[in-house]
């Protein structure tokens, strides 16, 4: 029987950047043992040779010409933002560093 | 205490890994048709698919992909016959999808190579720079950092979110792991950007301006011990903004490595950045906390299978690759490898290629251009394109010299004249009046004169003494305003005062 | 006028017999009659639906061609965007968001001139059986108002049921569209993947999710599907080819010489009596009318269920990553000392309920270093065997069949605490999502333990939807004049006039 302990949900979730209170870790880490069973089932199939399918149709190369279509205005873009700044969509203070 | 350069490459031998990425210059984003100009006002340039909005899905640039390819061909890569987009997931406002649009297992180009020529002191050596590989990926929005000091990230209080770059197609440049360079490690990944960057200028893809950020340089660099073949730790640095910052950057690292290691601590695999004043790293992130990115292939996007026959037409239409042109100038106009390097290293090659193509001497145009006119850029601190001189220009001036109408020293003030922005060497001319003084009897004049108020002079230029005969053409000149032929006056000059005049 | 089929709506207005005007508010009445119970919509655009009718009934007065769907009223799911108008998919994190584009669906329904009266409950995020994870409380069955019209299109489902608009568009990711077409009695297709554009589709599984229509009828269901279908170069997983004329098929009524294949991996056991039962004699009706019954063996379908458990998760985990309060959306937690990365995890957590964030997690995990193989690499396998079983299962049938869900519709709560036993109510649907091909599910009868409505699945090929109508055309053809009216006619009455 699978399962993932309150800490292994907690890191996830930090990875997912959701802060979860500790009811909620605890209630699906006691849930994702039976969830881990039921989809591990994928790996009771010989899946040896299989290629794997991302796409359902055989697509390829859609691409578009290179050509610039109106923006939406400034105004358009900022329309939902939470907290604007001259034109820009402000943000609280970010403690990472970029990539 | 310092160790010092030649220390640290007497007992490690450097190991590289360089990550250049490219802007392209298309005039569509990656994935979506919003513009890409430069300097646009903040948020003038996104739509749904740039900005991230609920439901909005990309769309490759053909001509990106174009691009892309070209860029494998010209760097000897083999061209993916299938390749896939993928994700890289992690969360940072500037990148509004919280994950980037990139390649992973299947990128389009992979398997080149780059060869590089460095002076050494026992003369040049070639140096073979292996590529793993070259991917398409798109740029994240900008943020400026508002309330801590230097406009830097630590310390601010809050921060102001630009998505016009956002999108913008990068290309990103891999190498394999680059050992055997020893010593010449910094100027080897030196050379080896400043070679990307004329392939990539020569391909017309990029703008490929470092100070601009159209060309970014990662520079990672580890250290083992020499004679061993275990790997060391290595550590990446960012902000590496010229061809310069790279030489320093990685020398900078050497000697960093090399004295933790000396002291027998441990190198941390860690993300620098390069501090342009200082020429030193300063800690950033730490690597080994690396964020787990789940890449899995991009569902929005279907695979890129580009047509073999297309590829050829490719590779048929590739420039000159530019060491061959090197190669090809070199020998076409007969310069030794010294002035060779100085014409690359001064970054001014193409420019007199473009003077000699307007039918300027080889020779005079270099000395135009590495001479005189690189003097006055260094005095103002540009580089030497970004002054208001042409090749058409310099071309025309060296024909004025060859038919006469100008002497060298003249040629010099119509040269300042243009620069100054006093219009073309012929407006210039015109202007300020420089005219060749030719009429012998003009010069006669002159010197019949000078030789009148300088009788001593002249007298002992007559019992033979040569050499004072220069303080008598240097007052001709005078009289003549500098406009005379220097030699023709000293010509007449002792021809008039009974000596030979060869 | 409201029980009417769309198709006979449109006759009507073609003849003058009624304004756009009239049947808009009709249908606006309905709403407001009996919304309060069925709890279908989240947002009604009166002002809106009003104008576009009152806009259609000037054209056709000024004698403009229009399209034959021009002027009928349609319920659409909250999970396409719609251009100023609130859309939430079903979320808290998304609440009074007013998207700044329409999805192209809208687009396209906008100028067939349909007027669309207002945004329907779903589960949220399309993650969902019942339309009980909507963060807006759930939508209620017409048929017994105690129970889950099923999801996650159920407001969609609900709306065409109870009379509230005779056409409505959903989404269908692991049968979000078939499953509430089954438990409400009413017609649902979900067509071939890259058929209907995706463009302003909020994402839940890119590689899964499909737009499609919910009808009262099967002909109703093709005339809607017909608008929805086409290339979009915004989608770059859209089909670009000719689409098979859906509303020909839809007429046809015909399988004679048709061969309908059994999936044998899909009834028997697990499948309530009543509905084991009505889909038998459905197939006993198709046989009579001419077709050939065949069985068929797909045997990696046992492993579906799983496959879509790990491939649905993972990609929603990394599409819902935008909602993080930066540029629209919730933002909670912005006060003094607040990080934009505490914003972040504090507003995604009082954004998000609790199925979403349980698929991000489990989505996170599977692609997560270390586990990709296992996880995510294996499902994306296990597709690759689903879609060889179906290749040779057509090869065998010009469609295959089953029933839509294994039971009719549930009581509200009674599979909340148990997700295990949520999900098992989409083993019959979540294959045709995975190999992308297309599926229906139509009115089969009622079940007898419950008198509840019974669906019937049709799948057929990629590209082949126009199989879909016209098997099912046949079928319910047939079973409307054994039944001496389309099934919803016999469901019980709302309140208010019907």
């Amino acid at each position: 029987m699978s399962s993932l302990s309150r800490d292994d949900v907690a890191k996830l979730a930090a990875l997912a950047r959701i802060e979860m209170s500790e009811e909620e870790l605890v209630s699906l880490a006691s849930q994702f043992g039976m969830i881990l069973d039921a989809v591990a089932r994928v790996q009771e199939v010989d899946l040896d040779g299989v290629a794997p399918t991302s796409h359902p149709q055989p697509i390829q190369n859609v691409f578009r010409e290179d050509v610039v279509h109106p923006s939406l205005t400034p105004a358009q873009a900022l329309s939902s933002a939470p907290a604007q700044e001259e034109q820009r969509f402000r943000v609280p203070q970010i403690l990472g560093e970029a990539e | 205490m310092t160790i010092s350069y030649d220390e640290v490459v007497a007992k490690y031998d450097p190991v590289l890994g360089l990550e250049v990425h490219v802007e392209l210059n298309t005039h569509s984003k990656m994935f979506c048709s919003c513009s890409t100009i430069f300097g646009g006002e903040p948020n003038t340039q996104t739509c749904p698919v740039c900005l991230a909005l609920p439901g909005a899905l990309p769309v490759v640039n053909a001509t990106a992909i174009e691009s892309t390819i070209k860029i494998g061909l010209a760097l000897n890569c083999s061209i993916a016959p299938y390749s896939r987009f993928a994700r890289k997931n992690y969360f940072y406002p500037d990148m509004p999808k919280n994950f980037q649009i990139s390649q992973y297992d299947e990128p389009i180009c992979f398997d080149g190579f780059v060869d590089v020529e460095i002076d050494t002191d026992e003369g040049p050596r070639q140096f073979r720079i292996e590529i793993e590989r070259v991917h398409m990926e798109e740029d994240t929005g900008k943020s400026l950092h508002v309330g801590g000091a230097t406009g830097r990230i630590h310390g601010a209080d809050y921060s102001l979110l630009d998505y016009n770059r956002a999108g913008i197609p990068l290309v990103e440049i891999v190498t394999k792991i680059v050992p055997g360079t020893g010593k010449y490690a910094p100027e080897v990944a030196r050379a080896y950007v400043a070679e990307l960057r004329d392939i990539l200028r020569g391909l017309g893809v990029s703008d490929v301006k470092m100070e601009q950020g159209s060309l970014r340089c990662d520079a990672n660099v580890s250290l083992k011990p020499m004679g061993s073949e275990v790997l060391g730790t290595r550590s990446e640095t960012k902000n590496v903004n010229s061809l310069r910052s790279v030489e320093r950057a990685i020398r900078g690292e050497m000697i960093r490595h090399a004295e933790l290691l000396d002291a027998g601590k441990k190198v941390k695999q860690e993300t620098r950045h390069f501090q342009e004043d200082t020429g030193l790293t300063r800690s950033g992130r730490s690597k080994e906390q690396a964020e787990d990115y789940r890449y899995f292939p991009e569902p929005d996007l279907v695979p890129v299978a580009p047509d073999a026959a297309w590829i050829e037409e490719l590779r048929a239409a590739l420039p000159e690759r530019p060491s061959l042109r090197r190669k090809r100038l070199k020998e076409e106009w007969n310069v030794p490898d010294k002035e060779m390097s100085a014409m690359v290293n001064a970054d001014v090659l193409d420019i007199v290629e473009a003077t000699v193509l307007l039918g300027a001497d080889p020779t005079k145009a270099r000395t135009w251009w590495l001479g005189e006119i690189s003097r006055i850029a260094n005095d103002k601190d540009v580089a030497v394109t970004e002054l208001s001189i042409t090749p058409a220009d310099v071309a025309e001036i060296v024909a004025l010299v060859n038919k006469g109408e100008l002497t060298d020293k003249l040629a010099r003030q119509v040269v300042e004249g243009v620069i100054a922005g006093e219009g073309s060497p012929a407006a210039v001319v015109a202007k300020r009046g420089i005219k060749v003084v030719n009429d012998d009897g003009a010069l006669m004049a002159a010197i019949e004169k000078v030789c009148a108020d300088q009788p001593e002079t002249a007298q002992k230029v007559r019992d033979g003494h040569i050499p004072a005969a220069g303080a008598l053409i240097g007052a001709v000149m005078k009289e003549t305003k500098g406009q005379a032929d220097a030699a023709r006056v000293r010509e007449l000059l002792l021809g008039h005062l009974g000596q030979p005049t060869s | 006028m409201i029980t009417q089929s769309a198709a006979a709506m449109s006759e009507a207005l073609s003849k003058s017999e009624v304004t756009s005007t009239e049947l808009t508010q009709a249908h606006l009445d309905r709403i407001a009659s009996v919304d309060s119970s069925v709890k279908a919509f989240l947002h009604v655009d009166a002002e809106g639906a009003l104008a576009q009718a009152a806009r259609i009934d000037a054209d056709r007065s000024a004698g403009k061609k229009l399209h034959p769907l021009a002027g009928i009223p349609l319920a659409l799911k909250d999970v396409l965007t719609q251009e100023g108008i609130p859309t939430t998919a079903g979320s808290k994190i998304l609440q009074g968001w007013k998207p700044q584009y329409d999805s192209t669906v809208v687009s396209k329904i906008k100028d067939a001139g349909i007027v669309i009266l207002g945004k329907t409950n779903m589960d949220e995020f399309a993650m969902g059986s019942s339309t009980e994870n909507s963060a807006y409380g759930p939508t209620f069955n017409p048929w017994d108002l105690s129970r889950t019209p099923g999801g996650s299109s159920g407001g969609s489902a609900a709306a065409v049921s109870a009379y509230e608009a005779p056409l409505a568009i959903g989404s269908d990711t692991g049968g979000s569209i078939r499953q509430p077409a089954a438990l409400t009695g009413i017609v649902g297709v979900r067509p071939t993947y890259g058929a209907v554009s995706r463009y302003g589709l909020i994402a839940y599984s890119s590689s899964l999710d499909q737009a499609g229509p919910f009808g009262r009828t099967v002909l109703d269901t093709a005339l809607l599907h017909d608008v929805m279908a086409g290339h979009d170069p915004k989608d770059a997983t859209s089909i670009n080819a000719d689409f098979p004329d859906v509303v020909a098929a839809a007429r046809k009524c015909d399988v004679k010489g048709m061969k309908i294949g059994v999936i044998k991996q899909l009834q028997g056991e697990g499948y309530q009596s009543g509905v084991q039962a009505r889909f038998d004699e459905s197939l006993q009706v198709l046989a009579s009318l001419g077709a050939q019954i065949v069985e068929v063996d797909c045997p990696s379908f046992e492993y579906a269920l799983a496959a879509y458990y790990l491939i649905a998760p993972s990609e929603c985990s990394s599409n819902l990553a935008r909602f993080d309060a930066m540029r629209y959306g919730l933002r909670v937690g912005d006060s003094d000392g607040a990080s934009a990365e505490s914003v972040m995890n504090a507003t995604r957590n009082a954004g998000f309920g609790h199925e979403v964030k349980r698929r991000i997690i489990l989505g996170t995990y599977a692609l997560s270093s270390g586990y990709y193989d296992a996880y995510y690499g294996s499902a994306q396998k296990i597709r690759t065997l689903i879609i060889q079983d179906y290749a040779k299962a057509f090869a065998q049938a010009d469609v295959l069949v089953s029933p839509t869900a294994p039971t009719t519709a549930f009581k509200i709560g009674e599979k909340s605490d148990d997700p295990i036993a949520m999900y098992l109510g989409d083993v019959a649907t979540i294959p045709v999502n995975l190999a992308g091909i297309c599926g229906m599910s139509l009115p089969a009868g009622l079940a007898d333990e419950d008198n509840l409505p019974v669906g019937f699945q049709i799948m057929a090929p990629a590209m082949q939807d126009a199989r879909l109508y016209q098997v099912g055309s046949a079928l319910e053809a047939a079973l409307v004049s054994q039944w001496g009216g389309h099934l919803i006619s016999k469901a019980p009455a709302l309140g208010g006039s019907k």
